[in-house]
């Protein structure tokens, strides 16, 4: 497969889900071992560009990139040309003509990794833009699907709460409706995308009907700083509708599992209990299992790379 | 006296709805009887209509003449077949005076080749709190009175603002938007918005907007033209309006009879407009409107914004896009399309804006100026966007099929552009 950035999962198949899936799994086993450094992106240069805040995930690329022997940087965005007014395009410009490999860009406006991606020769891996995509997320929870599961295919996953400000559901959404699950988005209508019934969801505004006989129950965080208007009257009303925990998890499958893309908030859209208990959640498994998708990810992108300047010099 | 003739041309007449081949002669800068004895040019068998008036195209003085100059637009106007440019108010700062009007004016006639009227602010600083001094205005030469997309909404103020007018005959334009429910919306709601996640507006703010101006008008019998009209939901208050007869006209932008809301594709912020691109379903409503005559006028509303407004993630780009040069090419597709008879294109083009504005021209008739252009719709070509004439390039018909060509363009009997 020839993939020259992971922009979104839009642009993925099943096969290349697959093949990158496979190859984290082995990661993923292999980072559990002493010997788990190696040297595929030996030479290469890892800039890490986050617009927006973030440090568990900017941490895993670091530490994914870091084990592939790549040298990382981290651009501090905040104190960068972007606040004296420079453009989106220019600081790719710039940054461009530094020949890195790699960019791995998080930014607070959809679209924006594309339009970066438009403007530089390097690989770019989307690490969240705006309420867009959140590739790297949808890749590391199937991964954690597949691997308690056993499979990642017609399972009824359940996600629930801020759908319509989250980046993480809209990836999730595509990923799992690519592999062929049933997918239930479960949440009061105000947080619902427009357009939503035409997603090829079903959608639920009462939780327990939603997560009747699920497989995966995955939360998500209620995006407190996104919402420019009130969605929800109170944190109280929504813990009490659409916060999960025992009584509502009940409805479930027994073995079904509990995820949440971090950081939570405990009390607000999931009960502690359940957060902490390693029987049913998951949680801590997914921030593994992100470190060995992206792993995956950069290792993938690079050896593209390498074939396609190995073609243009022939 | 200066006189020619163009003979042997398709004259398109809006006032009569017909295309004839017949001569035109020209005296004066007028319109004159057809006399076969002054020199004569060859038409060719192309097409000549009045030339078009464009009511809202921005020119950025004072303020950003980086973006466009009178200069500039006059000679991207020419290049477009425009031979009338009818400007906003919203520049910086606002014209919402007298004295600002008069700078923009005497700029206009030092630099622009076209004719060039003025709107001036409906409340000072377009911030909607304290009505212009719309007399003084109106004698500076004020055709129209708008705070463009700043909404008034504060109602109380509207209403006195439009009695006023309304004493003195004075033309209102409204821009159709429910200022709560768009706020920071980039996009019209809907499963592609959603998609792309780009915060997005129902349609049904315009329908608000222009419910309540309605009202408005109703209630102080101004004249009033909405600016741009977008969506299917907001044409039964319109048609109700007029069937009351309320003195209201509406206007579509070029881009909404066009474009739709999936051209946006990849992020591609030259096609951010505002409103936002709507889906398919209200184009069409659209263009339905326009050939019922429900819809009255068709603008530009030329936008130019710079490279450094553009180049950036799509939420945060500016809006607007420049559309003086690609406006007759792209109003053709309609009639490509066999949507829209050419009378029936010119009608919206240059007749309908001409009278609603109360500007000489828009008309083949004797006597009138001799603002024609000369054109042929069928020339294919392919648009590069750097060569526009406009100091800005932000137009979304970049790299795109069109067919028409200006061929040459007249303004009170002068040449201001020949291909």
């Amino acid at each position: 497969m020839q993939l020259q950035h992971l922009l979104g999962i839009e642009f993925l198949n099943p096969q290349q889900i697959n093949e990158i899936l496979d190859l984290a799994d082995h990661y993923a086993n292999k980072n559990r071992t002493a010997s788990h450094n190696s040297n595929a992106l030996a030479g290469c240069t890892q800039v890490n560009m986050f617009f927006e805040n973030s440090t568990r995930t900017q941490a895993s690329f670091e530490i994914a990139g870091k084990r592939l022997g790549a040298s990382v940087m981290n651009m501090p965005m905040e104190a960068s040309s972007i606040k004296k007014g420079e453009t989106l395009v220019d600081t790719a410009l710039t940054l461009n003509a530094m020949h890195p490999d790699l960019l791995v860009v998080r930014h607070p406006h959809s679209g924006a990794v594309d339009l970066l991606a438009q403007k530089v020769n390097c690989a770019v891996v989307n690490a969240g833009d705006g309420r867009h995509e959140h590739p790297t997320q949808a890749l590391l929870d199937a991964l954690t699907i597949r691997r308690s599961k056993g499979r990642l295919h017609r399972l009824n996953i359940a996600i629930c709460g801020d759908i319509a400000h989250s980046r993480v559901a809209r990836s999730n959404i595509i990923l799992l409706g690519k592999m062929e699950n049933r997918i239930r988005l479960i949440g009061p209508v105000t947080l619902m995308p427009s357009g939503i019934s035409e997603f090829g969801a079903e959608v639920y505004h009462d939780m327990e009907e939603g997560l009747k006989d699920v497989d995966v129950v995955m939360m998500l965080r209620l995006q407190r700083e996104r919402m420019d208007g009130s969605f929800i009257p109170s944190e109280r009303e929504y813990y009490h509708r659409y916060g999960l925990d025992a009584g509502k998890l009940s409805y479930a499958k027994p073995d079904a599992i509990v995820m949440h893309p971090g950081p939570m908030n405990r009390g607000i859209e999931i009960d502690g209990d359940i957060a902490d208990d390693l029987s049913r959640s998951v949680i801590q498994e997914q921030v593994e299992m992100g470190v060995a998708v992206r792993m995956a990810i950069m290792d993938i992108l690079m050896r593209n790379r390498m074939q396609n300047n190995k073609a243009m010099n022939k | 006296m200066k006189a020619f003739r163009i003979s042997n041309v398709h004259l398109i007449d809006p006032e009569n709805q017909t295309v004839n081949i017949g001569n035109i002669t020209v005296k004066d800068g007028l319109i004159a009887v057809d006399d076969a004895s002054v020199p004569t040019i060859d038409g060719k068998n192309k097409y000549l209509a009045p030339g078009i008036v464009d009511v809202g195209a921005k020119v950025c003085e004072p303020g950003e003449r980086h973006k466009e100059s009178f200069r500039s637009a006059g000679v991207a106007a020419a290049a477009g077949g425009v031979t009338t440019l009818v400007t906003r108010p919203d520049t910086q700062p606002a014209i919402d005076s007298p004295e600002t009007l008069e700078f923009a004016s005497r700029r206009a006639l030092a630099a622009c080749i076209v004719n060039t009227y003025q709107m001036a602010a409906l409340t000072k600083g377009r911030l909607g709190r304290e009505m212009t001094e719309i007399s003084f205005l109106q004698d500076a030469g004020a055709v129209a009175f708008t705070d463009c997309d700043a909404v008034v909404t504060d109602t109380k103020v509207l209403s006195r603002a439009l009695t006023y007018a309304s004493q003195l005959g004075a033309l209102v334009i409204g821009h159709p938007q429910d200022p709560g429910l768009s706020k920071g919306a980039a996009a019209t709601s809907g499963k592609f918005a959603s998609l792309r996640a780009i915060p997005a507006v129902s349609t049904m703010a315009e329908r608000l907007g222009i419910e309540r101006d309605l009202a408005m008008v109703e209630m102080t019998n101004v004249k009033y033209h909405a600016d741009q009209i977008s969506s299917e939901l907001s044409l039964p208050a319109l048609a109700q309006a007029k069937q009351k007869g309320l003195d209201v006209t509406a206007g579509v932008s070029i881009h909404h009879l066009t474009l739709n809301e999936f051209d946006v594709a990849d992020y591609r912020s030259f096609f951010k407009v505002k409103p936002p691109l709507r889906s398919e379903a209200d184009r069409q409503a659209m263009v339905a409107a326009l050939a019922s005559g429900l819809i009255d006028i068709i603008s530009s509303m030329h936008t130019p914004q710079d490279e450094e407004s553009k180049r950036l993630p799509y939420e945060q780009a500016a809006s607007g896009a420049v559309a003086l040069e690609t406006l007759l090419p792209a109003a053709l597709r309609l009639y490509h399309a066999e949507q829209l008879s050419l009378p029936q294109l010119f009608s919206a083009l240059s007749l309908n804006p001409a009278k609603r504005f109360g500007l000489p021209g828009g008309t083949l008739a004797e006597g009138a100026p001799a603002d024609l252009l000369l054109f042929d719709p069928d020339v294919p070509f392919v648009l590069d966007r750097f060569k526009l004439n406009s100091k800005s390039k932000n137009t979304p018909f970049d790299g795109q099929k069109m067919q028409g060509i200006v061929l040459a363009t007249f303004v009170a009997g002068q040449k201001v552009y020949e291909r």
